[in-house]
């Protein structure tokens, strides 16, 4: 789905210059439709962080949109040290589960898609065909089988019940074969071949330099994923110290009625629990940016 | 928010269907035969629990420095229904659930027709312990049977009626003492430009509990087959009468535990709420500027006079199947749910209410409590803890009963069709329900 979306726009960015000039009125809809976005989905962010600003009280009873009493830096000091700074602890859960997985599922996502897309061998489509199938499977509904077969090895409930899933990556065996094939040139690798590298050499020292952009991509996709996943720890995890942000501030709000004070902490949470996915944004979105662009070009 | 949690829900629902149907054919069977023996085990034994109880670590400490042979492994989550019993339900499935958990009274027989739980009558202390109890609470963890016993009681939910006195008294609006007064009320209050209460769509839990204080019943088993009864007289006359206060449009219809909902009652707008005894910590939590204006009375009766009360949550601490330390675990179980010690920090903790006669004459529950003028409101609810009919049984099937019950209701308050007709339409896909799980019913 975002694939397909990601690709028109590039298309669309290529055919620009050349296309017929657009009319005052179009663009200005498209001006208007885009700000009337933009505001939608802006708002329930700057809702979170004015509410992250307020104390209990205040929360109920002042404007939902505007800020009443600054206590944003009580009230973080307050949630890093409730019940012996478990916030943080989730904190770095979540960053080891998105930022380990991430990586893992893109190295084996890049092995994986470059060799599909590089060697022929007999029943290549058909596994490709497979791996593509798995972009199409839930993982809701994979949630309870993969319990039960951690269950037969004892790994519920461990930091690898979440990390193992994590690392397959089955759009990501997609869309680094759709890149590898196109942008890494045959001729290179036979280059590399006559120079006497390895197969693993050469994809480590050529291959990978000219995925990256595709590389990048899964690995930003994938550490979404990860962050967001809520079904996989739900299932597998039952310690709270091993809880990932998600799944720890999910089960702090299922008990607001009885510690009202939680609510406090539940909206701080979430507000900080955006800044690591905003960092990831930032420092790779132009790696992103200009890999499908290439992308499209070739 | 909110949308994530039915998001949640759904995908609870979706995969419990899956765990359930796998689990089919164990239904029948009568699994006590096969329990492990209630002996003391040889040797130090290290027990686990998964409990949502905010600060159980703390009173499950206690536990572990008083009793070194017997160590309890605390693990807390989201509440049941958020999550908890779906990993019981896999845990039981894979064969290494914890060996103690909570679960709340109207999931105990899910439970039980899954045979995840172990019968406690093998312990004679647990037999021992039944008098310790409020008799409805030990009626819901036999599940209205005679035999087996499947839980130890820890809390409960008797309901009374929360109410604004300084709103009711300056309109000159006695505390209705019946639902016919109650209405009466209602009709002043929408004068005077408030609401009595809020009609929650989605709490089924607190409409089970006006049910139950009518002596009516949802469910019945009598050991081989299940009788579903989601219409009887009690239930019409209940939904009967909600339904024309929403008809005249007497009462308000916000999402209950939302930011409107709790605007409404901070703001004056709803005037009262018949809720259970953890209610009073909602309100005060949600409506701040109201605090001592508030107070606590019995709740309206169908008969002048009448004394019966109704009950909307409560919980208790089950043994899994597959434990093999019964008598270990149901000696915490009754430490944690009768020990002056242990209630007492459960409700400094979490406010829980507890289960045992004894329980409700805590210190900490006899004090005055300043949100509510300084009212000792907790003596109201031990009142109404011991008029509570003993014989309400929940069903094994409840999550889709209450989703297809309050499903209807959310059409109801919006004019289409009545209460009684999701009532009726529940009715139906409840005993097939059962029916497609193989758990027998009586037509």
């Amino acid at each position: 789905m975002s694939m397909l979306t990601l690709k028109r726009g590039a298309t669309a960015d290529d055919l620009t210059p050349r296309g017929p000039r657009e009319s005052l009125i179009s663009r200005g809809a498209a001006m208007l439709i885009m700000g009337v976005f933009t505001l939608y989905f802006l708002t329930p962010i700057w809702w979170l962080f004015i509410a992250s600003t307020k104390d209990r009280g205040d929360l109920l009873t002042t404007a939902p949109l505007w800020f009443a009493d600054w206590n944003l830096f009580e009230n973080i000091h307050d949630l890093v040290t409730y019940d012996g700074g478990i916030y943080l602890r989730w904190i770095l859960n979540s960053i080891g589960y998105a930022g380990l997985g991430a990586l893992l599922a893109t190295v084996f996502a890049g092995m994986c898609g470059y060799a599909l897309a590089k060697y022929t061998f007999p029943g290549r489509e058909l596994f490709f065909n497979v791996v593509l199938g798995g972009v199409l499977v839930p993982a809701t509904a994979l949630a309870l089988p993969l319990f039960l077969l951690f269950s037969q090895v004892n790994l519920t409930n461990t930091f690898w019940a979440v990390l193992l899933p994590s690392i397959v990556s089955p759009f990501g065996v997609y869309l680094t074969r759709i890149f590898a094939s196109a942008s890494v040139p045959d001729e290179l690798i036979e280059a590399g071949r006559l120079d006497g590298a390895g197969e693993v050499r050469t994809f480590f020292t050529i291959s990978v330099r000219l995925m990256t952009p595709a590389l990048i991509t899964v690995f930003l996709f994938q550490f979404v994923t990860i962050w967001n996943n809520f079904f996989l720890p739900l299932i597998m995890l039952r310690s709270q110290e091993l809880f990932p942000i998600t799944y720890g501030l999910f089960a702090w709000n299922t008990q607001l009625n009885q510690i009202p004070e939680l609510r406090t902490y539940v909206l701080v949470g979430s507000f900080l629990s955006i800044i690591p996915l905003i960092i990831a944004f930032l420092m790779l979105q132009r790696f992103w940016q200009s890999g499908l662009g290439n992308g499209s070009v070739k | 928010m909110q949308h994530t949690k039915r998001a949640v829900a759904t995908g609870v629902a979706l995969l419990s269907a899956i765990a359930l149907a796998g689990c089919a054919p164990s239904t029948g069977s009568d699994g006590s035969a096969d329990a492990a023996a209630c002996t003391p085990a040889d040797g130090k034994v290290t027990l686990e629990f998964t409990s949502w109880i905010p600060g159980i670590e703390d009173v499950v400490a206690m536990w572990n420095d008083e009793n070194p042979d017997i160590q309890v492994k605390v693990q807390t989550g989201p509440n049941g229904n958020s999550g908890t019993y779906q990993s019981f339900f896999s845990q039981l499935k894979a064969g290494n659930a914890p060996d103690l958990g909570q679960i709340e009274y109207d999931a105990l027989s899910s439970f039980r027709v899954q045979d995840g739980l172990a019968d406690l009558s093998a312990c004679e202390d647990v037999v021992a312990a039944e008098d310790d109890f409020i008799p409805w609470t030990w009626g819901q963890v036999t599940l209205g049977s005679d035999e087996g016993v499947y839980g130890i009681p820890q809390d409960s939910g008797p309901m009374a009626l929360f109410y604004r006195s300084d709103l009711f008294e300056a309109n000159g609006i006695d505390v209705p003492t019946t639902w016919e007064e109650y209405k009466a009320a209602a009709v002043k209050i929408r004068a005077a430009g408030g609401y009595i209460t809020n009609f929650s769509t989605a709490d089924i839990n607190q409409f089970a509990g006006f049910v139950w204080q009518n002596n009516g019943g949802w469910f019945q088993n009598d050991g081989k087959e299940w009788t579903v009864d989601l219409t009887g007289d009690a239930t019409t006359q209940v939904a009967d009468y909600w339904q024309e206060l929403l008809d005249e449009d007497l009462v308000s219809t916000y999402p209950a535990w939302t930011e409107e909902w709790n605007n409404a009652y901070n703001s004056g707008e709803v005037w009262s709420w018949n809720s259970a005894v953890w209610g009073a910590n909602s309100i005060a939590s949600g409506a701040p500027d109201t605090a001592g204006k508030w107070s606590v009375a019995a709740s309206p009766q169908w008969e002048k006079g009448g004394t019966s009360a109704g009950n909307w949550g409560g919980s208790s601490v089950a043994v899994f199947k597959g434990s093999d330390h019964l008598y270990e675990a149901s000696k915490f179980a009754l430490w944690l749910n009768t020990s002056d010690e242990a209630l007492t920090a459960l409700n400094k903790s979490a406010n829980i209410y507890p289960a045992t006669t004894d329980g409700l004459n805590l210190a900490s529950l006899k004090e005055g409590v300043d949100f509510y003028g300084g009212q000792a409101i907790y003596d109201v609810f031990a009142e109404a803890a011991s008029q509570v009919n003993p014989d309400f049984v929940w069903g094994p099937t409840m999550t889709q009963t209450y989703a297809d019950v309050s499903d209807g209701f959310q059409k109801a308050v919006t004019g289409q069709g009545t209460l009684l007709d999701s009532l009726k339409s529940a009715q139906d896909s409840t005993i097939s329900t059962l029916e497609a799980q193989a758990i027998p019913v009586a037509k």
